[in-house]
């Protein structure tokens, strides 16, 4: 048994292995800037930005899934992420447990909840092909943000207060990491060429034997995992949620950084929800000296918008890859 | 290339960033710094502008006549305006930005209750005062010490218009229709209910919709045939015009009593004739208003043009709440401001008296009953606590 652990641990390859470090670098410096973060060393506004923005890029990677690598326009990504925020709000309100299990149980239970409503939902909807799948995922998010408004032991409209707190910037750091190694891992494995393979042709796809409607829904139930997993994060970290910030306006927020950051490209979806985030905030700071200038972010930032999709029309990334995110080729 | 320029765009950005917000983090000692988190943009952007025109103008007042002493000295007043876009996550940046990058003492706002309730986690664990004008959602205070805010609680109004409905109008059956969808209007529509049973009358219709649906006919067939005395819409000012007209085209002849969302102008451009002899809860009328009132409001025309609405009303009142916290507490201090807010006694705001119970954020204050004629507000009662 050891001696097939100790080969196991050397058939770990090269492009594994700098993953791997890339990612404890990563945690390490997140760690860091928490703990600067706490004893006041850094602002903690930059800290709150920051972790906005990795339960952003969660989002809009998982959606990416779909939208970019799948090549399906879904319309849905809100309502599975409210599904996960008030499932992982539950989880963590009612089960009464300690800090870390808490913690585990609120954010894997969301993933899993959102899951497998997503592989319902997708078993439906999968019949349908392009605008119509869009408009059929978007009454999908509709329904769920209506389901949730009539429940009143949720709060109903009024939302769910008295969560406890336990995201912070590292926490979603950690669940930042995790994501991109499942989906790293899954858009370079098979299933992610077949994806790819579905995207680009589905009929020569579907003669060469690839089953179609499985690997669809296969995307979208992981698709919706991971934002399951966002909205819980959100919820223990906004400790209030309400329903309609999960109707199609989030998912039009997603979208439009996910098209920014450009469609099937990993690290298009890091560098669209920094560029997006990262300009509003800027515009925020540099308005404020003038009350009467305040509204016009809203003018400004759409404007900034438009001149990068003109200017980039495949968005910052478009199926481009940084080279850190691509695996090294076989054989090296 | 690409890459280079990714790093080029991304590195100044960032630049940007820092210097941006380096320039807004100059303190100086000689400011009282107050944040306000307000729906400049989104669906309440009417209800954003009327906080930033209060405020400006409670600011350019404490300002002419010199600060607030503090410390023995006069300090002036500086209130640092957000735009939350009537978003909860908005509002928590916003919420954050103000406490760490700005150091406000206190904040005034958010309008909307879903986004007061995501600001408030975040300035009760910096202990920083927070006073909301407009969110009239109970749990927004609950079991916080340092949220207050200046307007009276749903199940207030819901009670005060049923009393009303029950003596007032004489009614004895009620039907009701509201938006499911939106935490305000159901909080009254189920408060409403309630009470007017208690008071033995009878609810024979309690129908709902969904927000932007512009369709009522099946509920209001269904309410028609039910004749009630009172038709109650707890609705947004934008909506209620349209229910109106298609109670009456269907013939429904009850008297139609409505909440104090009704309370915008622009309530009155939409509905015109239709609104005739409704009658509606609000936080204060402008025609018996006392010389505070109108001053205030007399000011209020003067700058902007327009008569103010409740939601500008409630922001001033909160920022004089807070003035007077701050010139009572003679300190700077997020800690003694709150204390001092929590001891307001009998502070005379536009919106009538205000005082806070220990223990609590929500004020003791009474409601009036407005009744629309000739194209106007009118006075028509008022409903003490």
């Amino acid at each position: 048994m050891l001696e097939k652990a100790i080969i196991g641990k050397k058939s770990i390859s090269a492009g594994s292995l700098k993953w791997i470090r890339l990612n404890a670098f990563f945690l390490i410096s997140a760690a860091f800037v928490q703990m600067l973060g706490n004893i006041g060393f850094i602002n903690q506004y930059y800290i709150h930005i920051l972790t906005v923005m990795g339960m952003n890029i969660i989002l809009v990677a998982s959606l990416n899934l779909l939208n970019g690598y799948l090549g399906e326009f879904a319309l849905g990504h809100a309502g599975f992420m409210g599904i996960g925020a008030y499932s992982g709000a539950l989880i963590a309100i009612y089960l009464g447990l300690p800090f870390f299990p808490r913690l585990f149980f609120s954010l894997a239970g969301a993933a899993i909840v959102s899951g497998v409503v997503a592989y319902i939902i997708g078993l439906i909807t999968f019949k349908t092909v392009g605008d119509y799948l869009a408009v059929i995922t978007l009454g999908f998010n509709m329904i769920i943000v209506n389901i949730i408004q009539n429940i009143d032991f949720v709060g109903g409209p009024r939302g769910l207060v008295g969560i406890p707190k336990s995201t912070n910037f590292f926490i979603v750091a950690v669940c930042l990491s995790f994501t991109y190694t499942v989906l790293r891992n899954l858009v370079y494995s098979n299933y992610g060429r077949l994806w790819i393979s579905i995207r680009e042709n589905l009929i020569a796809s579907e003669l060469m034997g690839v089953n179609i409607i499985r690997m669809k829904n296969l995307a979208f139930t992981i698709a919706a995992s991971f934002a399951g997993l966002a909205g819980s994060l959100w919820a223990q970290y906004q400790q209030f949620i309400n329903p309609k910030s999960f109707d199609y306006t989030k998912t039009t927020e997603i979208l439009v950084m996910l098209y920014l950051g450009g469609t099937g490209s990993l690290s298009g979806s890091i560098l669209g929800v920094v560029v997006y985030t990262i300009t509003m905030e800027i515009l925020r700071n540099l308005l404020e000296f003038n009350p009467r200038l305040v509204e016009l972010r809203m003018v400004i930032s759409p404007m900034i918008l438009i001149v990068i999709m003109l200017t980039r029309q495949f968005g910052l990334m478009g199926k481009r890859e940084w080279k850190w995110i691509q695996p090294e080729k076989e054989g090296n | 290339m690409g890459k280079i320029k990714v790093f080029l765009i991304l590195s100044l950005l960032i630049l940007v960033f820092v210097v941006g917000c380096g320039s807004g983090s100059n303190n100086s000692i000689d400011e009282l710094k107050i944040g306000v988190s307000a729906p400049l943009t989104g669906d309440l952007a009417a209800t954003g502008a009327s906080t930033k025109n209060a405020v400006l103008l409670a600011e350019e007042e404490i300002n002419s006549s010199g600060g607030i002493k503090v410390n023995g000295k006069m300090m002036k007043v500086k209130f640092i305006i957000e735009d939350d876009e009537n978003k909860p996550e908005t509002t928590a940046t916003v919420f954050q930005k103000l406490i760490s990058q700005d150091r406000v003492l206190a904040i005034i706002g958010s309008q909307a209750s879903k986004c007061s309730n995501a600001g408030a986690p975040i300035a009760e664990s910096n202990k920083i005062p927070q006073i909301t004008p407009w969110s009239t959602n109970p749990n927004v205070t609950k079991d916080r010490k340092y949220v207050f805010r200046a307007c009276f609680i749903d199940p207030f109004q819901g009670k005060a218009v049923a009393l009303f409905a029950y003596n007032k109008l004489g009614a004895k059956k009620a039907a009701v229709l509201y938006d499911i969808a939106s935490d305000y209007n159901k909080g009254i529509a189920e408060v409403f209910r309630d009470e007017f049973s208690n008071l033995g009358g009878q609810i024979v219709a309690f129908e709902t919709y969904n927000t932007k649906d512009t369709d009522f006919s099946a509920q209001l067939t269904k309410i028609k045939a039910t004749n009630p005395d009172v038709l109650f819409l707890p609705n947004y000012y934008n909506e209620v015009p349209l229910q109106i007209q298609q109670a009456r085209k269907l013939g429904i002849d009850a008297q139609i009593i409505g909440a104090d969302a009704w309370d915008n102008p622009e309530l009155l451009k939409l509905g015109g004739e239709l609104l005739e002899g409704t009658y509606f809860s609000n936080h204060y009328a402008v025609d018996i208003a006392g010389d505070k009132s109108k001053a205030f409001i007399e000011k209020y025309k003067n700058k902007y043009g327009e008569v103010p609405d409740a939601a500008a009303a409630l922001t001033y009142d909160a920022a004089y709440i807070l003035f007077g916290a701050i010139e009572r507490a003679q300190k700077a201090d997020p800690q003694a401001i709150r204390d001092a807010i929590a001891s307001t006694k009998d502070f005379e705001g536009v919106t009538g008296t205000i005082s806070y119970n220990e223990g609590s954020g929500d004020p003791v204050k009474g409601a009036v009953i407005i009744k629309i004629h000739d194209g106007k507000f009118i006075y028509d009662s008022s409903v003490k606590p």
